[in-house]
């Protein structure tokens, strides 16, 4: 028999499966990956510098562009970082908003995680249902902040705005009669809070038909069970964090384990997974989903019983009121000099984390006490999980590399920075 | 055990109950709207394109004071003022971006006038480069054109800034 030579293949950039722009280099036998090297870099936009260049604020919307499946999260790590340098707390009411929408994320990049890591593997339909949900959870961020991703809701010392009294409708045309959008608008008549607790209401129900159509499917069960299998240990080893170590059997969350916000007072169970495999990967991130719709209920209760002040009013910090900046001397000039010059930080450095759906997602500042910081440093869940391919993959199957590509839920926007 | 699972694989029960979930929502009314004709909702808060308004007179609200420009994350937005004949402090160049624009609404907030707004615009398009330049005729222009949509939204969003 003639010696064969291993074949390098190469993967992406511009590959469907590949998430965005990931470069695998892979060496086959045959169709056994015997070694995968990833190359990245490809959207790198040098978020980290280009912070550095400017006064504090103006980085929260590029926050939203690291990670552009869980935007607000990202912001939440900045906006948190800033607040422990300058020592600051945000109301109650801001607290509870912020891991409202943190959780409200976190169902938004689970769901479209399904749906492409679903339609990787080959169920198409799962796609479509989860694209169905997000649109509503897309409604909630929009009549929030005004954008359907790219919030920059957060502020250092809470949010910019309170949420809103009433949500937008569907009009009447004459393409479509008032009947059906009286039926679109059913959820739509009350508060921001009321269509949240309508979606939470029915999300559950929604999840047990992602269940139904892949938990037991033997087909799913063939591309996942026993695929990618990482151990505990070696899960710690290689920095995993969030639903990868999760589900390798280890309870680590960072919203128990260094609650930040409200999330001591909060009542929620973190999912662990028994072999982690691709499988068990799966079961934890949808187990969480139907966790985050437990908080997210359980904040808007509170919210409904308790108005009061979203964001701080320290003028050094926060822009006055509108009203007030109008007819008040003092508080015009804080507005000016809050928009231009923006605050300094007092002197030091934070590393401040919180779990984002991905894992954990830090942001560590150093500052000099100037009005911008001096170096910002994003620590990257994906960066972590991208780099243990190799090893998840090695002695795999060509198709099995897809599986394990989308079981670590990577964002370039972030992985890259 | 053992014949209880042969049963479910021969039966093809699994992927029975997961056919089921598809044609249950085969015949369910879709979420999906006819697009140009029908729109989904807009919120009152959406940033889309940039405007600049004018008071109800028909004076220009901006004074130049440069706070959009200074707060602008993108640095999207150019200007040039100077002394007008009456003796304000006016523009002579307004120029926004739309290519370095990210739509975060800082500008608006910034604005102490309420000179410069976020429509709910959204669907605009430009064949040439240069046309990436908004001027400011361009950008007054549509303040007047939407005014009074404009002037609706914002009033129904004022009482939370």
């Amino acid at each position: 028999m003639a010696d064969s030579d291993n074949l390098t293949l190469n993967f992406g950039p511009q590959h469907p499966a590949a998430h965005g722009v990931l470069r695998l280099i892979m060496e086959m036998d045959g169709e056994v990956v015997h070694r995968i090297d990833p190359h990245v870099g490809l959207l790198h936009r040098g978020t980290e510098k280009l912070a550095e260049t400017k006064p504090y604020n103006h980085s929260i919307g590029y926050m939203d562009r690291l990670d552009y499946i869980s935007m607000m999260c990202c912001e939440h790590a900045y906006v948190l970082a800033i607040e422990k340098l300058l020592d600051v707390q945000p109301p109650i009411r801001a607290q509870y908003i912020r891991v409202m929408f943190d959780e409200i994320t976190r169902i938004l990049n689970h769901l479209l995680w399904l749906g492409c890591h679903g339609l990787d593997i080959g169920a198409m339909a799962l796609f479509l249902y989860c694209f169905r949900e997000r649109e509503d959870l897309m409604d909630c961020y929009e009549a929030v902040s005004g954008s359907r991703m790219h919030a920059t809701y957060y502020r250092p010392g809470g949010v910019y705005r309170d949420l809103p009294e009433e949500m937008p409708k569907y009009k009447a045309n004459r393409f479509i009669s008032k009947s059906k959008v009286k039926k679109l608008n059913y959820n739509r008549e009350g508060t921001l809070l009321d269509f949240i607790a309508d979606f939470t209401e029915r999300f559950p129900s929604k999840v047990d038909e992602y269940e139904a159509l892949l938990t037991d499917n033997r087909i799913w069960k063939q591309r996942t069970v026993n695929i990618g299998v990482v151990e505990p240990e070696r899960a710690i080893e290689l920095g995993f964090t969030g639903p990868m170590l999760r589900g390798s059997g280890v309870e680590w969350d960072l919203r128990r384990k260094e609650p930040y916000e409200v999330y001591d007072l909060l009542d929620f169970k973190i999912p662990i997974g028994l072999n982690g495999d691709c499988y068990d990967r799966y079961l934890v991130r949808v187990e969480e989903m139907r966790q985050s719709n437990l908080i997210i209920q359980q904040c808007v209760a509170w919210l409904n019983k308790n108005p009061g002040p979203v964001i701080i009013e320290d003028n050094k910090l926060t822009p006055p009121k509108r009203a007030l900046m109008k007819h008040d001397m003092e508080s015009l000039i804080y507005h000016f000099k809050l928009f231009s010059e923006g605050y300094s930080v007092p002197e030091g450095e934070i590393y401040c984390p919180v779990e984002s759906p991905k894992g954990e997602f830090g942001v560590y500042i150093v500052s000099d006490g100037a009005n911008k910081p001096y170096r910002l440093k994003v620590r990257a869940p994906s960066f972590a999980h991208l780099a243990a391919i190799n090893e998840m993959v090695k002695g795999h199957m060509l198709a099995d590399v897809v599986s394990v590509l989308g079981t670590l839920d990577l964002v370039f926007g972030e992985l890259d920075r | 055990m053992k014949i209880l699972n042969i049963i479910k694989t021969l039966t093809l029960i699994d992927l029975l109950k997961g056919l089921k979930v598809t044609l249950k929502n085969f015949f369910k009314p879709k979420i999906t709207v006819q697009y140009p004709e029908v729109k989904t909702p807009i919120s009152n808060r959406f940033r889309g394109k940039l405007a600049l308004m004018k008071y109800e007179n028909g004076e220009e609200r901006c004074i130049a004071c440069k706070l959009c420009s200074a707060v602008c994350p993108a640095n999207a937005i150019s200007i040039d003022s100077e002394e007008s004949e009456d003796g304000t402090r006016r523009t002579t160049r307004f120029d926004i971006d739309a290519f370095k624009c990210v739509y975060c609404g800082f500008c608006e907030e910034a604005c102490p006038v309420d000179a410069i707004v976020e429509t709910d615009i959204f669907e605009y398009h430009m064949t040439e480069n240069h046309q990436r330049l908004q001027t400011k005729e361009m950008l007054l222009q549509l303040g007047d054109d939407y005014r009074e949509k404009i002037v609706r939204k914002k009033e129904k969003d004022h009482h939370y800034k």
